[in-house]
């Protein structure tokens, strides 16, 4: 991680970045005389995914949207846990294997709280953040995860209305917004 | 891992209060099983008529994929029954063909709460708080005990709802399951349709702007348009898009945002709206 990038300070307390995340500032951000516990928690990309390799990913962002519920689930964390801050930094934008992708922080007085704030965030951010990633493989190929194999198995169906084609992909497939890749 | 689902269109009933056949009759210019059919096709797989074994021949069944009835005169669960004999790996998205008022929200809240380790999942009556079996999801595991429910004499879905294991769900839109069984309440319900569409016009055309992420602004080749549109609501310009750009992510996939704040398929849209489809997301 280069921590010179200027473009990569966080401003709000949830923040969308396309440089490479600065952690050090991230973790300044929650420096606190009344707070004795301090959780972090990094998703880094990772070199396999479902049996293919991986080589690199590439991050896309609603940004506007992200934003207003990044702060929802910031808020929610500090409600639910009585946090004093909390944190969160995510990329957009191509990044190599072994980059943090994802950066969520706690602190609290004691550290219970700070953990649970911690895995609160970064649970509410996989399922609920507009953001989408794209998988380049070793292989060549590179594939939207949670939405290519759902997709192709619909490519012919005129919507909705045709009532004679035999469609093949099974719903559990499709309500795949449950799926989620853990870089942990 | 949830069974993949198939839907069933139950219309084989004989239709006797309201003396013509419920599929045929007529809602807002589509026959109430083409209507229903509509809705389904989008969620499922496959989706099937239940008929009698004695309506094979009738044409406007015919048109479509049918499902016959295993054991005659079972009524509503010999349809559910059929079905998960002929696919007892399927769990099964049954629909009744008099719901006038179901709607795309009220589906996608049945999949989106969807308990596919119980028999079942329904909806309780905005009526009377019983569950309402003709708007359900059955899981493969209901097979047997239906079996034996109809081996014991029994008949009635409410009642096997009730003393099985179902997932019981609120309906978000109480109307939405208000069935019609006579003349007088076909004439209401068509006033109703008719009153809301003459409150809801085709919209006039107007422009809204599109915005396109990941997979659907690959395939729609842009990350934003502004179009010319009569779609009313979300779910309209979707179909629309659908079309016109050869998206292949379904409704049930996707989520809606208007102006930059999540939303839902029936958000009515105005000029100057910022639309977006969410695909499934993948943070983190």
């Amino acid at each position: 991680m280069s921590a010179a990038s200027p473009g990569a300070a966080p401003r709000g307390a949830f923040s969308l970045s396309d440089q490479p995340l600065d952690l050090a500032a991230l973790r300044a951000m929650l420096a606190d005389p009344h707070c004795g516990g301090y959780a972090a928690f990094e998703g880094w990309v990772r070199n396999h995914n479902e049996g293919q390799q991986v080589l690199r990913l590439e991050y896309e962002a609603f940004a506007a949207l992200c934003h207003s519920e990044g702060e929802r689930i910031l808020a929610e964390a500090r409600e639910r846990f009585g946090v004093q801050g909390v944190v969160c930094a995510h990329r957009v934008g191509l990044l190599a294997l072994g980059d943090v992708a994802v950066f969520v922080a706690a602190a609290a007085a004691h550290r219970d709280e700070a953990f649970r704030a911690c895995r609160y965030v970064i649970d509410e951010v996989k399922h609920r953040l507009p953001i989408w990633k794209k998988e380049h493989y070793v292989s060549g190929d590179s594939g939207w995860v949670n939405c290519e194999r759902c997709a192709t198995a619909h490519a012919d169906h005129g919507h909705g209305h045709g009532h004679d084609n035999g469609r093949a992909q099974s719903p559990a497939e499709e309500n795949s917004h449950e799926h989620t890749h853990d870089h942990e | 891992m949830s069974a993949p689902l198939k839907g069933l269109l139950l219309a084989g009933g004989h239709s006797r209060r309201m003396q013509r056949d419920k599929a045929t009759i007529d809602y807002a210019g589509r026959t109430a099983l083409e209507r229903s059919l509509a809705l389904l096709h989008p969620l499922v797989g496959e989706a099937f008529v239940s008929i009698r074994a004695d309506q094979a021949g009738d044409p406007s069944r015919a048109a479509h994929a049918c499902l016959p009835d295993l054991v005659p005169d079972l009524g509503p669960i010999g349809g559910i029954h059929a079905a998960l004999h002929s696919d007892p790996s399927a769990a099964w998205l049954v629909l009744a063909v008099d719901l006038p008022f179901l709607d795309v929200a009220t589906l996608q809240q049945l999949l989106a709460n969807r308990a596919p380790q119980r028999l079942a999942t329904a909806f309780v009556s905005s009526f009377d708080g019983k569950p309402e079996p003709l708007c359900a999801i059955f899981e493969p595991a209901a097979r047997a005990p239906i079996d034996a429910w109809i081996a014991a004499g029994q008949r009635c879905p409410r009642a096997f709802l009730a003393r099985h294991d179902a997932q019981l769900l609120e309906l978000a839109n109480p109307r939405a399951l208000d069935n019609i069984n006579t003349g007088e309440e076909y004439a209401a319900a068509q006033a109703q349709l008719a009153g809301a569409s003459a409150a809801e016009p085709a919209a006039a055309p107007r422009a809204l702007t599109v915005q396109y992420f990941a997979l659907l602004r690959e395939q729609a080749g842009r990350s934003q348009e502004t179009i010319e549109t009569r779609a009313a609501t979300a779910r309209e310009l979707y179909d629309e898009l659908c079309a016109l750009h050869r998206l292949t992510l379904l409704p049930a996939q996707l989520r809606v945002a208007v102006n930059e704040e999540f939303s839902d398929w029936s958000r009515a849209l105005a000029a100057g709206d910022r639309v977006a489809f969410l695909p499934p997301v993948a943070g983190g």
